[in-house]
C-alpha cells in the first residue's frame, strides 16, 4: 500500500489502460460487425442478420466459437515461435493505441488531474513508428514458425511489403512534422486550430497544405495494415490464407484483431496528423455544438426505439429495447453541465476516426487486389518518388521563407 | 527500491540474456529473435538514460529495418540448423582466458565509472525533446560533413550490390 502510496501516476495509469482497453477490444469486436455490414450492403446483401438483431451479437457469438474450437499446432512447427508470434501482433498492435490523445480536457482519476492520453510523450510520432515497425515480426514469425510453404510465402510477402512501405509512410508524415515543427501530438494538433487567412471557412487542418502527403500516407497505410487492395500476405485466391493459414482456434482470432486494432491506429494517427486530431472543425464561438454529441445519441435512442417496436422476435426485441436505453442513457449523461465540455475533445476524434475507418471498409468493398509485381513497383517507382517530393517542396517552402514556422 | 533501478536490471538481464540466446541458439531464426530482444532491451537502456530520439531511431532503424531484412533472408533461403564443431584448440586455450580478462577488465572499469551511478538513481531519466533538436544541430551544422559522407557511402554501397547482383553472367 506504501509503494501504491508512493506512486500514484502507476495506479492512474492502470485504470486508464483498463478503460482504453476494454473500450479497444469492445470497438474491435464490433469492428468486425460494421466491416461486414457494410461490405453486404455495397453488395446488395443482408450481411450478419440472425444472432442478435440486425446481428448486433455476431461479435459475441464469433469470439465464443473461437475460443471454444480445438487449437491446432502442426506437427513439424517451431512450437516457441508459432506461439509468440499472434501474442506479437496483438500486443504491439494494442500498445501504439497508449500513444493516442483523445481529447485536450483534464480529467480526474481518484483525485488526480491526468489527460486523455496513457503514455504523453513528446516523441510520440517516433515512438508510434518505432512500435509499428516492430509489428511486422508478428506475420514474419507465423508464417516461419508454421513450416508449411503458403504460411512462408505470405510472410515473405508481408514482410518485403511492410518494409517497401513503411519508407513511403514515414516519408509523407514528415511534412506534417516540419509545419508543425514537433513530434508531439499535442503540439501537431494544436498547431491545427484556427481558420486560414484567406479562406476563412477552412480549418487549418494539415490535409490542405500536405493533401500530396496525406494521399500518400493514406495508401501506403492501407497497405501497412494489410487491407485490400494491398492484402497480398493473406491473398486467398493464391496463399490459401496466407501467413495465418495454419493458425486456429483464439491464435487466429488475435491475428484477425490485430489487423483490427492496427486499422484504428492508423485512423488514429490519419486523424491528429492531417485532420486536426480532437479539434471541431466548427468556431469555438458555436456553444451550441457542446449539445451535438447527446443529441446524436437521443436521436439515435430515437430510431432504435421505432425499430424495437418494428421487430417481430421477442429476443429482438429485448436486444434492441437494450441499445435504445444505452443509448438514451449515454445521450442524456453527454447533455450534463459538468460532461459536455469533456466530451467534445474525443467525440470529434471519435467522429473523424470513424470516417476513416468507413473509408477503409469503403474501399474493400470497391477495390480489386493488386498483382505482387505491380504492388512493389507502385511503392517503389510512384509512391516513394512523391512522398520525396512532397518531402522536398515542404522544405523548400520554408527555407524561402514561403511560409512562417509556427 | 526505486523504479528506474529496478527498470535498469530487468532490460539489462534481458539484453544479457538476449544475447546469450543469440550465440547458444542452434536455429538461425531464434538467433534472429535473440538479437531483435537485444535490440529492443538497448532502445529502453537509452530511454533510462534521457535519450528518448536515440532509443526510438534504435527500435525503427535496428529492429524494425535491419533485423526484418535478416529474419526475411533467412525465411527466403530458408537456412537450416547450424551445424556445430567440436571446440578449437585456440577457442579453448587462448579464447576462453582472453574473454575471461575482458570481462574482469570491463568489470574493473564499470565499478569505477559514474554513469552507473547516475542510471541507477534515475537522474539520467530526462526525457525532453530539447535533446532531440540539440542533436539535430550537431548533426547538420557541426557534424554535416561526415553524415553526409556516411549517407553516400551507404548509397555507394547499395549501388554497388546492385552493380553485382544486374552483372550479366
Amino acid at each position: 500500500m506504501e509503494f501504491i502510496a508512493q506512486h500514484p501516476v502507476l495506479v492512474v495509469s492502470l485504470v486508464k489502460i483498463v478503460v482504453l482497453l476494454f473500450v479497444a477490444l469492445t470497438t474491435l469486436a464490433y469492428l468486425t460487425w460494421f466491416e461486414r455490414k457494410v461490405v453486404a450492403h455495397i453488395q446488395s446483401r443482408w450481411g450478419p442478420y440472425y444472432v442478435g438483431a440486425h446481428g448486433l451479437l455476431q461479435p459475441l457469438a464469433d469470439g465464443v466459437k473461437f475460443l471454444f474450437k480445438e487449437d491446432l499446432t502442426p506437427p513439424q512447427a517451431d512450437k516457441f515461435l508459432y506461439v509468440l508470434a499472434p501474442f506479437l501482433a496483438l500486443s504491439l498492435a494494442l500498445t501504439t493505441l497508449a500513444l493516442i490523445p483523445f481529447g485536450p480536457a483534464t480529467i480526474y482519476v481518484l483525485g488526480h488531474p491526468t489527460q486523455l492520453v496513457i503514455a504523453n510523450i513528446d516523441l510520440g510520432v517516433l515512438f508510434l513508428f518505432a512500435i509499428t515497425s516492430i509489428g511486422v515480426y508478428g506475420v514474419a514469425l507465423a508464417g516461419w514458425s508454421s513450416n508449411s510453404k503458403y504460411p512462408l510465402l505470405g510472410g515473405l510477402r508481408s514482410s518485403a511489403q511492410m518494409i517497401s512501405y513503411e519508407v513511403s509512410i514515414t516519408l509523407s508524415v514528415v511534412g506534417v512534422l516540419l509545419l508543425a515543427g514537433s513530434l508531439d501530438f499535442n503540439e501537431i494538433i494544436e498547431h491545427q486550430r484556427g481558420y486560414f487567412h484567406y479562406l476563412p471557412f477552412i480549418p487549418r487542418w494539415h490535409v490542405v497544405p500536405q493533401i500530396v502527403g496525406f494521399l500518400c500516407y493514406i495508401t501506403a497505410a492501407i497497405a501497412e495494415t494489410n487491407r485490400v487492395p494491398f492484402d497480398l500476405p493473406e491473398a486467398e485466391t493464391e496463399l490459401v490464407a496466407g501467413f495465418h493459414t495454419e493458425y486456429s482456434s483464439f491464435k487466429f482470432a488475435m491475428f484477425f484483431m490485430a489487423e483490427y486494432a492496427n486499422m484504428i491506429t492508423v485512423s488514429c494517427l490519419a486523424t491528429i496528423l492531417f485532420f486536426g486530431g480532437w479539434l471541431s472543425p466548427f468556431p469555438d464561438s458555436w456553444t451550441f455544438l457542446q449539445f451535438l454529441p447527446g443529441a446524436l445519441l437521443l436521436l439515435t435512442g430515437l430510431y432504435t426505439a421505432y425499430d424495437t417496436a418494428r421487430q417481430t422476435r421477442g429476443m429482438a426485441r429485448l436486444q434492441l429495447g437494450f441499445v435504445t436505453l444505452l443509448a438514451f442513457g449515454i445521450g442524456a449523461l453527454c447533455l450534463l453541465p459538468g460532461v459536455r465540455p469533456v466530451i467534445q475533445g474525443p467525440f470529434w476524434f471519435l467522429t473523424k476516426v470513424l470516417a476513416f475507418l468507413f473509408f477503409y471498409v469503403w474501399t474493400r468493398g470497391t477495390l480489386p487486389r493488386f498483382r505482387y509485381d505491380q504492388l512493389m513497383s507502385f511503392g517503389w517507382k510512384l509512391l516513394l518518388p512523391v512522398s520525396l517530393l512532397n518531402l522536398l517542396a515542404t522544405s523548400a517552402w520554408f527555407l524561402y521563407g514561403w511560409v512562417k514556422h509556427g | 527500491m526505486n523504479i528506474p533501478i529496478l527498470l535498469f536490471f530487468i532490460f539489462a538481464l534481458l539484453a544479457v540474456a538476449g544475447a546469450l540466446l543469440l550465440i547458444l541458439a542452434r536455429e538461425p531464426i531464434h538467433s534472429a529473435v535473440a538479437l531483435i530482444l537485444v535490440m529492443v532491451a538497448l532502445a529502453a537502456l537509452y530511454l533510462l538514460l534521457g535519450a528518448p530520439f536515440i532509443a526510438a531511431v534504435q527500435i525503427i532503424v535496428y529492429a524494425g529495418a535491419i533485423m526484418v531484412l535478416f529474419v526475411f533472408v533467412i525465411m527466403l533461403l530458408n537456412a537450416g540448423v547450424e551445424e556445430r564443431t567440436n571446440w578449437s584448440k585456440v577457442a579453448k586455450y587462448a579464447g576462453l582466458p582472453l574473454g575471461l580478462f575482458l570481462l574482469l577488465y570491463l568489470g574493473h572499469w564499470l565499478a569505477r565509472s559514474f554513469v552507473g551511478g547516475t542510471v541507477a538513481n534515475g537522474s539520467g531519466a530526462l526525457a525532453t525533446a530539447q535533446s532531440t533538436r540539440e542533436l539535430s544541430f550537431l548533426l547538420f551544422q557541426k557534424y554535416m560533413f561526415p553524415f553526409e559522407a556516411t549517407s553516400i557511402l551507404i548509397l555507394i554501397a547499395i549501388l554497388g550490390a546492385l552493380v553485382l547482383a544486374k552483372r550479366e553472367p
